[in-house]
């Protein structure tokens, strides 16, 4: 089973509740934390894992032949792009802006382009208690998230068949969001009660109804700012599954690395009510 | 010679566009023949690489010269393979532009003047 975590406005506590789930889990399911923000991970100062071991990411990019090139300029034509740029035979290549899809190498004509391995980050993992621990780093200037968020997933994918997968996606409703949503069982929509965080999750719903993944809303910071959010989720019938509430001692807890479960016993009860939440609405009972 | 001004509507009055991959028109003048042309920008929307899609535009259109605002990396590497010059220039109309073109009074830029998607928070 695969739960990912996502959130539209950015700061919501996204990493908080897939952290505190997680580890809520580990008492009586095998556990596997995916984080997908692979611009900032951030699971791993909570959970402390171990790392074991690493492998590099990379994306084709094209190489073109010269004294091969007929300049026909089919390359530039499908670049969608614009990362190849054809001057009658002297062609130039924008490694940064292409997305490795191969268009051009598979439509010259005169079979010029040959691709080479571009590395735009890793994928590494480690053990985490009984936590299985995997993140992506992208390369600082890299703007190719998808492939790298992919590359994580698919790693993910070797672990135990059982195991139940909980994915922390980074903010916003762009395309590594997409990827890290993409093909999850149940999504958890982190929000706060404010104007931004209803705001931004009425982009993130959208997502997830267009990717049509099953989701509920988890509030953090409930207590805070304004009642618009429940009103929308009455409206739109959003499931509500948990409320964590506005309270200083939680934000310590977290700004020490901390851990809610462990600390505040009324939190642990938050998670065990959203996890039997969780397996209720998708019939994991 | 044939020189392009970035310009932000169509005419030889209408201001120029300090943006180079992502102006709203390509305002094209023959210098020998005093015609020009406007040609509507489609790199304005691109999802990444409008400086290279721009200069590919103006390369097709057999330009010498581009006069405009700030080129980025990208873009600059692209005009300089297009052997496309770039004249800088701050403020002004497309007609300013050419005069001051004619006149010597631009500044010849040598490689980008900016950071890539500079013309991305102008809009």
């Amino acid at each position: 089973m695969i739960i990912s975590v996502a959130s539209g406005k950015g700061g919501t506590g996204k990493t908080t509740v897939a952290v505190n789930l997680a580890l809520t889990l580990t008492e009586t399911e095998t556990v596997c934390f995916v984080d997908c923000d692979v611009e900032e991970p951030n699971a791993h100062l909570f959970l402390k894992p171990v790392l074991e071991g690493s492998v590099e990411v990379t994306v084709p990019v094209p190489i073109v032949d010269e004294e091969k090139c007929n300049g026909c300029g089919r390359c530039g034509e499908i670049c969608a792009f614009n990362a190849i740029l054809p001057l009658g035979k002297h062609v130039l290549t924008f490694p940064e802006l292409c997305h490795g899809c191969g268009g051009c190498t598979l439509l010259c004509p005169a079979s010029a382009i040959q691709e080479e391995p571009l590395e735009i980050g890793v994928v590494e993992w480690g053990q985490a208690g009984s936590v299985s621990h995997i993140h992506g780093r992208l390369n600082i200037g890299s703007p190719l998230a998808p492939p790298l968020v992919k590359a994580v997933k698919n790693h993910a994918e070797n672990k135990p068949e059982r195991a139940i997968s909980i994915i922390d996606s980074p903010p916003g409703t762009s395309c590594p969001v997409v990827a890290s949503v993409s093909g999850s069982d149940f999504c958890l929509l982190v929000t706060e009660p404010t104007p931004f965080g209803l705001h931004d999750l009425t982009l993130a719903v959208d997502m997830v109804r267009e990717l049509q993944v099953p989701f509920g809303v988890v509030i953090n910071r409930a207590g805070l700012g304004n009642g618009g959010l429940v009103d929308y989720c009455k409206a739109e019938n959003i499931h509500i599954l948990a409320e964590i509430p506005f309270d200083r001692k939680y934000a310590k807890c977290y700004a020490k690395g901390g851990h809610l479960v462990h600390e505040f016993p009324e939190i642990k009860r938050v998670f065990q009510d959203l996890w039997h939440a969780i397996c209720v609405t998708t019939d994991r009972v | 010679m044939k020189i392009a001004v970035t310009a932000q509507d169509k005419s030889l009055d209408s201001e120029f566009d300090s943006r180079f991959g992502r102006c709203k028109y390509f305002v094209i003048i023959d210098l020998d023949t005093e015609e020009y042309r406007v040609e509507q920008n489609e790199a304005t929307i691109a999802v990444g690489g409008a400086g290279v899609k721009s200069a590919q535009f103006l390369a097709n259109c057999g330009v010498d010269a581009v006069i405009t605002g700030h080129v980025g990396p990208n873009a600059s590497r692209a005009l300089e393979a297009a052997g496309i010059k770039v004249f800088i220039m701050e403020s002004g109309t497309v007609r300013d532009a050419v005069t001051a073109y004619k006149e010597g009074k631009l500044t010849r830029a040598s490689g980008a003047t900016t950071d890539s998607h500079t013309g991305l928070n102008m809009s």
